[in-house]
């Protein structure tokens, strides 16, 4: 069988000041599924999103998107290429309404937007589809409200609506449901679940249950190196992993 | 997602048009000389708001801090006085040419500043500004510390005779409002709103795809025009262009009013320019002490009114100003 891989990297890593953040990392995540980076506190899971997503260069290795070798390319052109992420500490724009926060990113089928001589009413034919994407995270009483005033929980709802406003290809969420009530984290399981059925997902997560539930593939990552990989029951059966994640955290 | 109905949408707070104060506000400045309001001072004041609104566009809606703004003044300035009086041309095209050449000088700075983020931007703008400075200060054609002087005024399109002090100001009302409904409408476009997104949080900007560092270029480089066409303006009013419009407390002077009248608001430059001129205009006779005043201004707004005069009335009215 030919496996086919969305993304791919080739001794991926990262020094800061002579500390090797990622070393020698080979990721391999296959078209079509939901990945899930885990590991303890501080093992360059962030890192590892920072270099795929081109926010920091690799120090070494290569990485490739749809065959493509995009390791030498700038953020918002591998964003272009429908690679999607989402940060850690949630990315919303604070003073921005949770209906504009979407339309930000619906924006950007416009192709440039430099029409500053043109009113911003051409934009409301964006507010339909901005609305549906609001009402799909459970935010459609937040449309009018100002990120910054929203609940920690619905502001990652709120990213994740506009991360889905650009349909990438490929996401990759960071801690998606960190800081969530529980209820919350099933309403975002179920939506990760339904929007991965034409996309691939790469996501770090620490809730377990949360992994067990979704991924199809785990690599665990413990100081920077790939420890373990495969679907959750053999990586869970490992007893290495068992070991890092006893010996650094209780989580 | 594909099987969600696209529904009518229908803000919940409808959003208050700021066309009524617009109007209000260009009434009041026309009338302002038929009160006996001196139109000298007046279209000094414009002038100055001109260049507080090109200065605010960047600072207030994409946070870009820049310390070196008079250097775009000042280029249009001696850019369209050179152009009038000695290459003879209309007032019009004069100004026109200095909007152009502070344009063009945006897009140099532009090109270097952008790259770099934060205090390092307003660091790097204020170096290139005090080169800029220095240029003018050598350059054979500026007549440095004595200026361009006497610079013809003319007939503005042909038939304005703007050497008649009516007629001079409402061409330069005209000039300060069609800037003013410039900024107004990019603060409000397509563009404008991803300057908005960028302001807001640069990253995440990057990460839906928008390569930042253009949209930032295009501001600086249209906040420099029309920071340039104020100064271009002023040149025609006062007749002449001088060192002054290029030193960097110039370019202090634009972030104090736009402080005082409160940034990232519309009309916050406009009345924070109108206080500061006033200030100038009626404590002269208390010499250095304009200076201190200014500073307990400047002090006072950064301890306690934080969001400036437009920005507190706008918190006040709970709606945009
Ligand atoms: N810009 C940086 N400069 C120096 N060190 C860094 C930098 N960014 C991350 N690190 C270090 O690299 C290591 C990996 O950090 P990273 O944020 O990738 O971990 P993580 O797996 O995402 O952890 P967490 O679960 O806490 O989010 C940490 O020791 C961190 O201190
Ligand atoms: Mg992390």
């Amino acid at each position: 069988m030919v496996e086919d891989f969305i993304l791919e990297t080739k001794g991926l890593t990262k020094e800061f000041a002579g500390f090797t953040a990622v070393r020698d990392v080979d990721l391999r995540v296959r078209r079509g599924s939901i990945h899930a980076l885990i590991g303890p506190n501080g093992a360059g899971k962030t890192t590892c999103f920072n270099l795929l997503t081109k926010f920091l260069p690799p120090t070494r290795g290569a990485i490739a998107y749809n065959g493509r070798d995009i390791t030498s390319m700038a953020p918002a052109d591998v964003a272009r290429l429908g690679l999607i992420r989402s940060f850690q500490i949630s990315a919303v724009f604070p003073h921005l309404t949770g209906m504009e926060n979407v339309r930000v990113a619906l924006q950007r089928h416009r192709g440039d937007n430099f029409d500053f001589w043109r009113s911003k009413k051409v934009l409301d034919d964006l507010n339909g589809r901005a609305m549906a994407l609001l009402e799909d995270v459970g935010l459609t009483e937040f449309a009018d409200v100002t990120a910054v005033e929203m609940p920690y929980g619905r502001k990652r709802a709120l990213e994740i609506a506009t991360t889905l406003a650009l349909d990438p290809e490929m996401m990759l969420l960071d801690e998606p449901m960190a800081g969530m009530g529980h209820e919350d984290i099933e309403k975002v399981v179920e939506l990760i679940r339904r929007v991965s059925a034409n996309r691939t997902v790469l996501m770090v997560e620490h809730n377990l249950n949360v992994v067990a539930n979704l991924s199809d593939t785990i690599t665990v990552l413990t100081r920077g190196q790939i420890l373990a990989e495969g679907d959750y029951a053999t990586v869970s059966a490992n007893p290495e992993v068992q070991q890092a994640y006893l010996g650094a955290s209780h989580g | 997602m594909t099987t969600t109905p696209i529904k009518p949408v229908s803000p919940a707070a409808p959003e208050r048009s700021e066309t009524p104060i617009i109007m209000g506000m260009i009434a009041v400045l026309a009338v302002l000389p038929l009160l006996g309001v001196y139109p000298y001072f007046v279209m000094q004041a414009l002038c100055f708001a001109l260049f507080a609104c090109a200065f605010n566009l960047l600072i207030g809606y994409v946070g870009l801090l820049s310390f070196g703004h008079a250097m775009f003044l000042g280029t249009a300035g001696y850019a369209s006085a050179h152009a009038a009086k000695v290459w003879g041309l209309a007032p019009e095209l004069s100004i026109l040419f200095g909007t152009l050449a502070s344009g063009a000088l945006g897009v140099l700075v532009g090109l270097i500043a952008i790259r770099r983020q934060g205090i390092y931007f307003s660091m790097t703008t204020l170096a290139l500004a005090q080169m800029i400075y220095f240029f003018y200060l050598q350059a054979k054609f500026t007549h440095g510390e004595d200026g361009i002087q006497g610079v013809p005024r003319g007939l503005f399109l042909g038939v304005l005779d703007i050497s008649k002090p009516l007629v001079l100001f409402y061409v330069v009302l005209a000039i300060f409002v069609a800037g003013f409904l410039l900024i107004y409408r990019t603060i409000n476009s397509p563009f404008g709103e991803i300057l908005k997104a960028i302001r807001e949080n640069e990253p995440r900007a990057i990460s839906l795809g928008y390569r930042t560092a253009r949209y930032k270029l295009a501001a600086f480089a249209l906040s420099a025009a029309l920071a340039g066409l104020a100064g271009a303006t002023k040149v025609i009013v006062s007749q002449n262009a001088s060192l002054t419009d290029v030193r960097w407390e110039m370019s202090g002077e634009v972030v104090l009013m736009t402080l005082v009248g409160g940034l990232g608001t519309i009309f916050g430059p406009v009345v924070g320019a109108f206080i500061i001129i006033a200030m100038q205009q009626y404590l002269a006779e208390f010499g250095q002490w304009v200076l201190v005043i200014q500073g307990v201004i400047f002090v006072a707004c950064v301890l306690a009114f934080r969001r400036g005069i437009v920005g507190e009335a706008a918190k006040v009215l709970r709606r945009n100003l």
